[in-house]
């Protein structure tokens, strides 16, 4: 399976002609690589990936169970270090940062949603939010808090402790706590893997209206085929490289590319 | 983050109690050591400082031998006490005698009060009375002329007496019955520390004591306006050889510094196993945030992709743990004052009433408690909090992810080696090094243990394995599905299981080194007497310990059956400056009784004996170059000098010699001791047919006279000398007993996280058929796997541990034995103990629904 990555590497996908002016690229990688393990039993989950994430966009990372999709947002998002290449977050190099700069970087410029929620079980869905700020030691700005609540339906919640809470509740609340520092762009791991499909339809279309109100930037692994109708562009993965890129498209188109790109 | 630590703490009430229980009782003892004690030296110095007022000064008599003559109290003339009282500034002056040994006797024959602590005996001045001394009379008046006394409360009771009744009493002489005038308290207490008190007026209390003539103290009423130095300086030049006046002031701190040593020891005793509980503890500790740490990976990864730093993950546990640790320690303190009044009312209850004046909480005790429970928790949660700095991001997105190995862990073999290594040379040094102060080597051998566990606990994860499949064997084939599943539970996290069961470990392993070593000295004792000694019966006091009259001996040979009654004399004198034993023999007749090890010398040299010959100890001989021949000086503790020679020298064991460093004949220690009829030690019995009821008999009839010794056969003797170090041994163990009591509830602890782990595995395992009753199973073996590791680890140390101090002590003839049945009790508590940790996890583990198990997230 050639894709012209494999025979261009400098070529950058996610650049739209198309479309004028360019939007500024937040995250900039250049030939990741890969490799667990060593010797006869390594694996290369990610074997040459150069892609820029285009601010104020919402990115999709698809592809089939073992296709890299994973390791690869983990590197973006400064979670795991690759074995070769560079990845830049808002114009720094962050796979050689040690981890208090790291931590730093984390605070200000990335955001989390993750498959399995992640909220503190003792703290109420409130507390969850302005979790990330108590920790960077900044102050609440109230408004900001409000409006987060108010977008994903949480007032008459935020009392409540995670185990009180149905699923969708939990990712809201996740969500909120995401949005909560404005990070420059939000990494959001399989965000419905773990959501009936009608709750995480409405977990996407709050994604969507994040990227559409404030200009977020979202980068997001997903298996869910849905996730397309909320994509600015869908990249889809093949053997730890990208084999193909939509724009603006539909579910009917991310299933003939997922079955012509699958296995 | 602290918020989030604490919130996190209160979201997990029980499990934080479990563990923080784990330093309250360890605090508990801390504090419940300094009430205790500053109470009992508060009462005591109030008690004393108001005894005296009133006084100016007080003269008495120094004995040049501390503790352990056989000589009573230091006399000085009574006709001292003329002179003083027309002195110039003198108001007026009283004479006093006290004894130790005025043993009341009951109606029945038998010593009043419990064989160990004194029997107190006073003689006052009946315009005294009652002023001059912390004596309160409660009932009936007291005592004046020659056959009247008032007693203690706690006497009374004892010897079921009551004000009017008369009582016989032991004094110097022959018994002799006295009327019980009045009962008396002490401060406010019944009983002095379990001393029975018998006070006199001073012309009968000098009589009973054999004092007459003398006084062993004079207390000095300055005239108005002299101050105590002033009357001082008049009485110093009337003073004779070895007797002192102090100020009243002087005198209050030397009485109250008696007790303070009392109490400083009771004190250090108590803190010595609380610090053993502490490190138990700290152990239990360090297991239960580890577990947790763990358990939260994902919640901690998670903080750390939210932008949490590494120091705010370790503040966020240091914070837990210090949390736990100031709530043990307020909880202790709560628990050390109840602790306090509890053993101050255990020693009432054991006969050692203390006077009690208002609980005293010094600011002191507050801080010492609290700090230490802070620093224990500490210092055990900065391994954990370490660890959990280490958990990477990304672990909040992997589920089940373990937390990377520590760049350090590779090098564990190697430093858990070096510390088994360094452990052992400090308990090496502690053992066989020169220290300059007995706490010093103390400290060393402490801290030599301290590291050894720590380096056996490490070392021993390696272990877990095949011990758990050792001592999981019986519980694999008995239990089937439930016995192997526990084995394999038990394996899964070596770490876990080692550490939780290495603090069962410590507490076993110092249970079972204080049980191999009292089998030791036991032993010890057994041989060495039985290599000195054939006798059919052995006559001693009933403490084990005083000295008795001298007639006891001649009225025994007197009975018919009798062939030797073997009198032993024995008192302590000053020789080359230091304290050293002396023997009076009978030359004739002891070598019926005693085997004698010649080194110079044969039977023939105890004929040349005389009055002023010695045998003297091969070993004092060579230290003090003295051969036989050689003359040397003695000093007696009344500052009289005696001259003797050499005759022989011999050599005795060092572990248990029964005669001194220095034997002289019975007849110049007698004449040594002329005022003094109570110099017997022992007496040995040699009879026509060996042991026999009917020699017995004869021979208790004729000891009717004399109450406070008793009869044994040689081997009854010999378990005698064992049944105190029984007592101490009792106290050993209940005092290490708390260290066990730790260490379950770190079992209770491992094994309820562990089921919190395990959810969705007991959940599986019920699903697939699994009965309630077999998951209860599964947790209890694995529960009793856990505590046998503990045991095997610990039984084997504690031996280990024993065999070093035998060796250590080895020239002092002390012998390595196994007290098998002491050590199979101590594997069976540790099955017993698991099986009661187990209780609450399986019921917990059992109750699972199956559902909810199984979606748990």
């Amino acid at each position: 399976m050639q894709t012209q990555l494999e025979s261009e590497p400098r070529a950058v996908v996610g650049s739209r002609p198309d479309l004028e002016p360019a939007p500024r690229s937040v995250v900039e990688a250049r030939n990741l690589t890969r490799r667990f393990g060593q010797g006869e039993t390594s694996v290369d989950a990610v074997r040459g990936i150069s892609l820029d994430v285009p601010a104020g966009l919402l990115t999709a990372i698809m592809g089939p169970s073992g296709s890299g999709k994973s390791t690869l947002m983990h590197i973006l998002a400064g979670l795991d270090r690759p074995t070769s290449g560079t990845v830049e977050i808002d114009g720094t190099e962050i796979t050689t940062l040690d981890d208090t700069p790291l931590t730093k970087l984390r605070r200000k410029h990335v955001g989390f949603i993750f498959q399995f929620f992640n909220l503190l079980p003792m703290l109420s869905a409130r507390e969850n939010i302005v979790l990330p700020l108590e920790i960077s030691g900044e102050r609440i700005n109230d408004a900001w808090l409000d409006e987060l609540v108010e977008s994903a339906g949480l007032a008459q919640r935020l009392s409540h402790r995670p185990a009180e809470m149905s699923g969708g509740q939990q990712q809201r609340v996740a969500i909120a706590r995401s949005l909560i520092t404005r990070p420059t762009v939000l990494f959001a791991d399989e965000p419905t893997g773990n959501l009936d499909s009608r709750t995480g339809g409405e977990i996407l279309e709050l994604l969507r209206d994040s990227v559409d109100s404030y200009g977020q930037t979202i980068v997001m692994v997903t298996h869910d085929a849905r996730a397309a109708t909320v994509a600015d562009r869908v990249l889809f993965l093949a053997d730890g490289l990208i084999v193909k890129e939509l724009s603006d498209t539909t579910p009917e188109e991310v299933h003939r590319a997922i079955s012509e790109t699958g296995r | 983050m602290i918020r989030i630590a604490l919130r996190g703490l209160l979201s997990r009430k029980l499990r934080t109690s479990l563990t923080a229980f784990a330093v309250v009782l360890g605090i508990a003892m801390v504090a419940g050591a300094y009430v205790l004690t500053d109470t009992i030296n508060k009462s005591f110095n109030t008690l004393m400082a108001s005894a005296r007022e009133g006084t100016s000064a007080v003269i008495s008599a120094e004995s040049l031998v501390k503790n352990g003559s056989t000589s009573d109290r230091p006399t000085v003339p009574a006709s001292l006490l003329e002179r003083v009282g027309s002195l110039p500034g003198v108001e007026r002056a009283y004479g006093v005698v006290e004894t130790e040994s005025a043993r009341l006797i009951d109606a029945k024959g038998n010593p009043v009060g419990p064989a160990g602590p004194p029997a107190l005996g006073f003689g006052r001045d009946a315009s005294t009375i009652g002023q001059k001394d912390a004596f309160k009379i409660v009932e009936g008046r007291w005592a004046s002329g020659p056959s009247e006394v008032a007693i203690d409360i706690a006497s009374a009771k004892k010897a079921h007496v009551s004000a009017g009744d008369t009582i016989r009493v032991e004094g110097s002489g022959p018994l002799e019955r006295v009327r019980v005038v009045g009962l008396l308290q002490w401060g406010s207490s019944d009983s002095l520390g379990g001393a029975t008190m018998a006070v006199f007026d001073l012309a009968t209390g000098q009589r009973l004591f054999g004092l007459a003539e003398r006084l062993t103290e004079i207390d000095v009423d300055a005239k108005a306006g002299v101050s105590p130095a002033q009357v001082l300086k008049e009485i110093k030049p009337l003073l004779p050889a070895h007797a002192r006046a102090l100020t009243v002031d002087e005198q209050i701190k030397e009485d109250q510094s008696e007790w303070a040593s009392f109490a400083t020891i009771i004190r250090y005793a108590l803190l010595t196993f609380a610090g053993i509980a502490l490190f138990v503890g700290a152990f239990v500790i360090f297991n239960t945030l580890s577990i947790t740490v763990a358990q939260r990976t994902r919640e901690m990864a998670t903080l750390r992709t939210i932008g949490a730093s590494r120091r705010q993950i370790l503040g966020g546990v240091i914070v837990e743990g210090l949390t736990i640790g100031l709530m043990a320690s307020v909880a202790g303190i709560g628990a050390g004052i109840g602790l306090a009044k509890l053993l101050s009312a255990l020693m009432g209850v054991i006969g050692i009433d203390v006077p009690r004046t208002a609980t005293v909480y010094a600011p002191r005790t507050f801080v010492i408690s609290i700090a230490t429970g802070i620093v224990v928790t500490l210092l055990a949660s900065l391994g954990p909090a370490l660890r959990a700095t280490r958990v990477p991001p990304i672990a909040a997105v992997r589920e089940g992810s373990t937390l990377p190995r520590s760049r350090f862990a590779r090098l564990r073999p190697l430093v858990s080696g070096l510390a088994v290594a360094a452990s052992l040379a400090v308990i090496g040094t502690g053992l066989f090094g020169s220290f300059a102060q007995a706490s010093q080597r103390l400290l060393a051998l402490a801290a030599g243990c301290a590291l050894f566990f720590i380096a056996v606990a490490l070392l021993s994860s390696y272990f877990v394995r095949p011990l758990a499949r050792l001592v999981g064997l019986p519980g694999s084939i008995l239990g089937g599905a439930s016995g192997k599943l526990a084995r394999e539970n038990a394996m899964r996290a070596p770490a876990r299981t080692a550490s939780t069961a290495a603090a069962l470990m410590i507490g076993l392993a110092l249970v079972t080194f204080v049980s191999v070593l009292a089998r030791g000295l036991t032993r010890s004792t057994e041989v060495a007497i039985k290599k000195q000694v054939s006798t059919d019966y052995v006559i001693r006091a009933k403490d084990n310990y005083s000295s008795f009259s001298n007639a006891t001996a001649t009225t025994l040979a007197r009975v018919p059956g009798v062939e030797k009654a073997v009198a032993l004399r024995a008192d302590t004198v000053i020789a080359y400056g230091k304290q050293a034993q002396i023997s009076g023999v009978d030359p004739a007749a002891i070598r019926s009784v005693y085997h004698f090890d010649w080194k110079q010398g044969s039977s023939a040299s105890l004929s040349e004996l005389g009055r002023d010959g010695a045998i003297v100890m091969d070993s004092f001989a060579r230290k003090h170059k003295l051969a036989p021949g050689d003359r040397f000086t003695v000093t007696m503790p009344d500052g009289r000098k005696l001259l003797l020679h050499v005759v022989a020298t011999n050599k005795q064991p060092d572990f248990f010699p029964l005669l001194g460093k220095i034997t002289v004949s019975q007849a110049g220690f007698d004449a040594a001791y002329r005022t003094n009829p109570k110099t017997t030690a022992t007496v040995f019995l040699r009879t026509a047919d060996g042991q026999s009821e009917r020699v017995e008999r004869s021979l208790t009839s004729a000891l009717a006279a004399f109450p406070s010794v008793g009869l044994k056969t040689e081997q009854q003797a010999i378990d005698a000398q064992s049944s105190d170090l029984n007592t101490l041994l009792a106290m050993f163990y209940v005092l290490l007993g708390l260290a066990v009591v730790i260490s379950f509830f770190g079992i209770v602890n491992t094994l309820a996280l562990a089921v919190f782990e395990r959810t969705r595995e007991l959940g599986m395992l019920r699903a697939v058929g699994m009965t309630r009753r077999q998951v209860r199973r599964m947790i209890r073996y694995e529960s009793v796997t856990i505590s046998l590791i503990g045991a095997a680890l610990g039984i084997p140390v504690g031996i280990f541990l024993a065999a070093m101090a035998t060796t250590a002590l080895s020239r002092y003839e002390v012998v390595f034995s196994l007290p098998i049945v002491s050590l199979t009790v101590f594997a069976l508590v540790a099955v017993v103990l698991g099986m009661l940790a187990a209780i609450l996890p399986a019921r917990r583990a059992s109750r699972l629904n199956v559902l909810e198990a199984l979606q748990y997230e």
